[in-house]
């Protein structure tokens, strides 16, 4: 199953994949009577970039759900950075170092693209809410390194020339790299991204995909992503986790899980001839 | 003002400038930088200093005397200083135009044979490492942005800023080197080469010497009046030599400040910010942001469309004259300021244009149009002609005596001749030293006199001695029946209209002019939104039947003025087709500067040409494309051809002809 081996390997390209940051020990959650997810387990490598596939309904988003600590499975267990965790409130996840995309953009539309950024620092801010209403001395001085972590972001996406455009007048594709932009802000160990490409045309995802990849070259940012293009995902990650009706039918490298003969039959369709 | 008559004896080289500015100017700011959403700035003294510690690193990594350094990258900083910093070596930087696809960019380097390579990203590095695939030679690369670099093989490659850094640790071990090279630069010391963009053929290197640089730059500065307090924004391809004359001659001359901006998208914004006083642009810079100015007025509420068209109205009738310091009415004068309080002013600001107190524009034929706008809005808009031969300058218009149809008296220093077959000849301070390594075409472009063949048709308007350009005289010719044919002045009539992006008229030594049009996506496009017209790709907008009819409408009111013309009545537009692509510099159709390749396109869309002339009323094409990433694809149309009227004698021309 998993092919890289304990002590972490570098990869033929240079970077560097550690030991299990995340681990999925037998989970399974049930929505009444509905199996959204069933048995599973797997693990997520410091620094890889783990892609979780599947046809509509698997159970992916579920999944993701589980990792971010929005969904309480009702068994199994979830270890991060080598701790078991329990149900967490949102603000406890961000705050052990966990940031996400939305699969329907969830940003301020009526913020720039800025400010919109700048909330994903929240977490980073430590002056009480007085100071930051008089903008006086903590809070100043906290404004400004935080403005500045969030222009090198900026920088790194390149959407200078929307700073102060306001979210809802941007198209889609953009709209995606802010809310890429403001996960990123909150420079987390852990970024899960959910259908980052949906929706997007060919440029677009190329686009996205070159991000992507330079986030987690850049930052060594571990990824963890649910996307529908087949294409995209088995370009840019190190590992695939193939879903199908809540269990899991595969897991291993891109060319593995291609070669695997009951993703085939359930996902990609079966092979003729 | 300082004085610009300073002891020009010492001033022979764009370090011995730059030394006299960290001196003189030492805590003006010399450069500035948006970045990471604030202007970085530089005074003279720390710019001296950081292109002294990129001297030195330089000299480190072994570059020797009259080598070639290839600076490849967008306007920033780093990148003037480079060009700087390769001289003080020694060594002669070669800007290049950095939208250029890997396959253009290795004619060049091979051509100058660089050994050392400044590219701006990772971008350029990938491209510069394709093209070494070809080109051998290239020792050292050396890139600003660390972004993406860090899987690179780092055994001759090094990030700029390590650069300086070990030219400031060897400092003592190499200060005298670098100080012998110094003193060793003279005024005929080549200072830059610059590749011209080549309408036709391969770019050839055209070589500057300090001479010509810092005479043109100190002519043209006192011509204007430029002083130290001015701001640009530079923001035109480094490759060329107008941004090089503007950005390092002039800025070094009279020390005034270099603003680059963030990126090219956010361009209108940096500029805004800054506010220039001193401001260059090409026609379809002006033409793209009257256009832009046109369509938000058409969203605007009919209160401020009123005011709009009220307004600018009384600016087209006074505006000029005021800029000229001609009588002009108390009235007139009186609604013109409130004009400026509600209007022009806040449009100006809007543009970024408050503060510019000379502008020129040229490049291009401008239309009226587009030229009187400005200036009734109180921009001292003018033009120029030059060519990189000529380190810029030949002809310009002194303040007040500006008008869109000429180009002006010729420039201090520069003098100026009509050949018998009406090209233009000149020569001048700023003429350049030769092409490199082609001694042919320097010697049939420059003469043993060192005059200069510009290869544009043009003559002196008797009342004024302003010189008019018509057209290039290698495109001006004759039809079938021995009229004159001047592509370029119909095409520029038909790209005043903002739907028009681009037009290619043809007809040379045929019975009647056709044209091939490129549609503008971003006027036709707005355009279609506002009448609930949907498209769903350029090529689909571009075959609109109501597109068609609106070009139409263009091409036969464009034909009715050039009727008027007895000399050039040929030329009218018999038939055309809206292209189904943007003509582009990566597929070669056109320069780096976007002029158009006549060669190139008649050669390319052959199929169309074809067609445009046999009579059929629509034609399927295919047409390669080349990718940004320098890929290859291919499009497919089926493109209508349509007849439009003509005037005048062409009228029973047309039908003899059918």
């Amino acid at each position: 199953m998993a092919s890289v081996p304990e002590e972490g390997v570098v990869t033929p390209d240079g970077r560097q994949i550690g030991g299990v940051l995340m681990e999925m020990k037998n989970i399974t959650l049930r929505f009444g009577g509905v199996v959204a997810v069933k048995d599973i387990s797997f693990d997520i490598r410091k620094g890889e970039i783990r892609a979780i596939i599947g046809p509509n309904g698997a159970g992916k988003s579920s999944m993701l759900n589980v990792i971010s600590g929005f969904y309480n499975p009702q068994e199994g267990e979830v270890w991060f950075k080598g701790y078991r965790r329990g149900p967490m409130k949102p603000y406890e996840v961000a705050r052990l170092g966990i940031a996400r995309t939305f699969q329907n953009i969830a940003l301020f539309d009526g913020m720039t693209v800025l400010d919109n950024i700048m909330t994903g620092r929240l977490n980073k801010m430590r002056s009480g809410f007085l100071a930051q209403a008089l903008w006086w001395g903590a809070a100043e001085r906290e404004e400004i390194e935080n403005r500045a972590q969030v222009e090198k972001i900026i920088d790194f996406l390149e959407i200078q020339n929307i700073r102060k455009t306001p979210v809802g007048r941007l198209p889609y594709g953009l709209k995606k790299r802010v809310e890429l932009a403001r996960a990123l802000a909150a420079e987390p160990q852990l970024l899960l991204l959910d259908e980052p490409m949906a929706g997007m045309n060919v440029e677009e995802k190329e686009d996205m995909s070159r991000f992507i990849l330079d986030v987690n070259d850049e930052f060594g940012t571990t990824i963890a992503l649910i996307e529908h293009d087949m294409g995209v995902v088995m370009d840019i990650s190190d590992r695939v986790v193939v879903m199908d009706y809540g269990r899991k039918i595969g897991d291993g490298t891109p060319a593995e899980v291609r070669g695997n003969q009951e993703v085939i039959d359930a996902y990609l369709g079966v092979a003729h001839d | 003002m300082p004085d610009q008559q300073a002891p020009s004896g010492e001033l022979h080289s764009l370090p011995a400038l730059l030394a006299r500015n960290a001196a003189r100017y030492a805590n003006r700011p010399a450069y500035r930088e948006k970045e990471f959403g604030i202007w970085q700035s530089w005074t003279w003294a720390e710019a001296a200093e950081e292109i002294r510690a990129m001297a030195l690193g330089l000299l480190a990594l072994g570059l020797k005397p009259g080598e070639h350094v290839a600076i490849i990258g967008r306007n920033r900083p780093a990148h003037y200083w480079g060009m700087i910093a390769a001289q003080m070596c020694g060594a002669v930087p070669v800007p290049l135009y950095q939208d250029a696809v890997a396959e253009e960019m290795a004619y060049v380097l091979e051509h100058c044979g660089a050994r050392f390579v400044l590219c701006g990203d990772q971008e350029q590095v990938d491209k510069v490492l394709e093209v070494e695939e070809t080109v051998k030679g290239i020792e050292q690369i050396i890139y600003t942005d660390r972004r993406g670099m860090r899987k690179y093989d780092h055994t001759r490659m090094n990030a700029l800023a390590d650069v300086q850094a070990e030219g400031r640790a060897g400092s003592t071990r190499l200060a005298p080197e670098l100080d012998a090279r110094i003193a060793r630069l003279d005024y005929d010391s080549i200072c830059v080469m610059l590749y011209t963009s080549g309408t036709t053929g391969k770019p050839k290197g055209v070589v500057l010497s300090n001479r010509n640089i810092i005479e043109t730059a100190k002519n043209s500065a006192d011509f204007d009046r430029l002083t130290h307090r001015e701001e640009i924004v530079a923001y035109l391809p480094m490759a060329w030599v107008g941004d090089f004359i503007f950005s390092v001659g002039q800025a070094l001359w009279a020390g005034f400040t270099v603003n680059c901006p963030e990126g090219a998208h956010t361009m209108m914004t940096d500029m805004r910010e800054i506010g220039p006083t001193y401001f260059f642009a090409p026609p379809r810079v002006f033409e793209g942001q009257l256009t832009t100015v046109m369509i938000r007025m058409e969203d605007a509420s009919s209160l401020k469309r009123w005011m709009f068209r009220r307004f600018m109205a009384i600016a087209q009738r006074v505006g000029p004259s005021l800029l000229d310091d001609k009588p002009v009415g108390f009235g007139d004068r009186l609604a013109y300021g409130l004009g400026n309080l509600l209007i022009y002013g806040p449009l100006k600001n809007t543009l970024g244009l408050s503060r510019v107190r000379v502008g020129y524009t040229a490049g291009e034929a401008i239309g009226p149009e587009i030229f009187d706008f400005y200036r009734s809005l109180g921009i001292n808009l003018k033009q120029l002609y030059g060519q990189t031969e000529a380190s810029v300058f030949i002809t310009q218009q002194p303040d007040g005596q500006v008008r869109s149809d000429t180009v002006g008296v010729a420039s201090p220093g520069v003098e100026l001749k009509i050949a018998e077959n009406g090209e233009v000849f000149y020569r001048g301070p700023g003429t350049f030293v030769e092409y490199f390594k082609n001694p042919e075409s320097t010697a049939s472009t420059k003469d043993s006199e060192g005059w200069v063949a510009t290869g544009d048709a043009g003559f002196f308007e008797e009342a004024t001695g302003h010189l008019r350009i018509i057209d290039r005289a290698k495109d001006v010719g004759k039809m079938a029946d021995g009229s004159m044919f001047a592509p370029k002045y119909v095409e520029n009539k038909l790209k005043f209209y903002p739907n028009i992006l681009e037009a290619v008229v043809l007809g040379n030594g045929r019975d009647f002019c056709t044209a091939m049009i490129n549609i503008d996506l971003n006027a036709v496009g707005n355009w279609a939104e506002r009448n609930n017209i949907s498209y769903g790709s350029y090529q689909e907008l571009a075959g609109h039947p109501q597109v068609y009819a609106t070009i139409k409408d263009h091409v036969e009111t464009v034909n009715k003025s050039v009727a008027d013309d007895p000399m050039l009545s040929g030329c009218q537009i018999h038939r055309f087709l809206v292209l189904h692509k943007e003509l582009d510099p990566d597929d070669g159709e056109m320069t780096r500067t976007r002029k158009v390749r006549r060669a190139v396109i008649s050669d390319k869309f052959a199929d169309l040409v074809a067609a445009l002339y046999d009579g059929s009323d629509s034609i399927y094409t295919e047409t390669e494309v080349t990718y940004e990433d320098g890929r290859k694809g291919k499009i497919t149309a089926t493109l209508r051809i349509e007849d439009a009227q003509v005037f005048g004698d062409a009228q029973g021309h047309k039908v003899a002809a059918q």
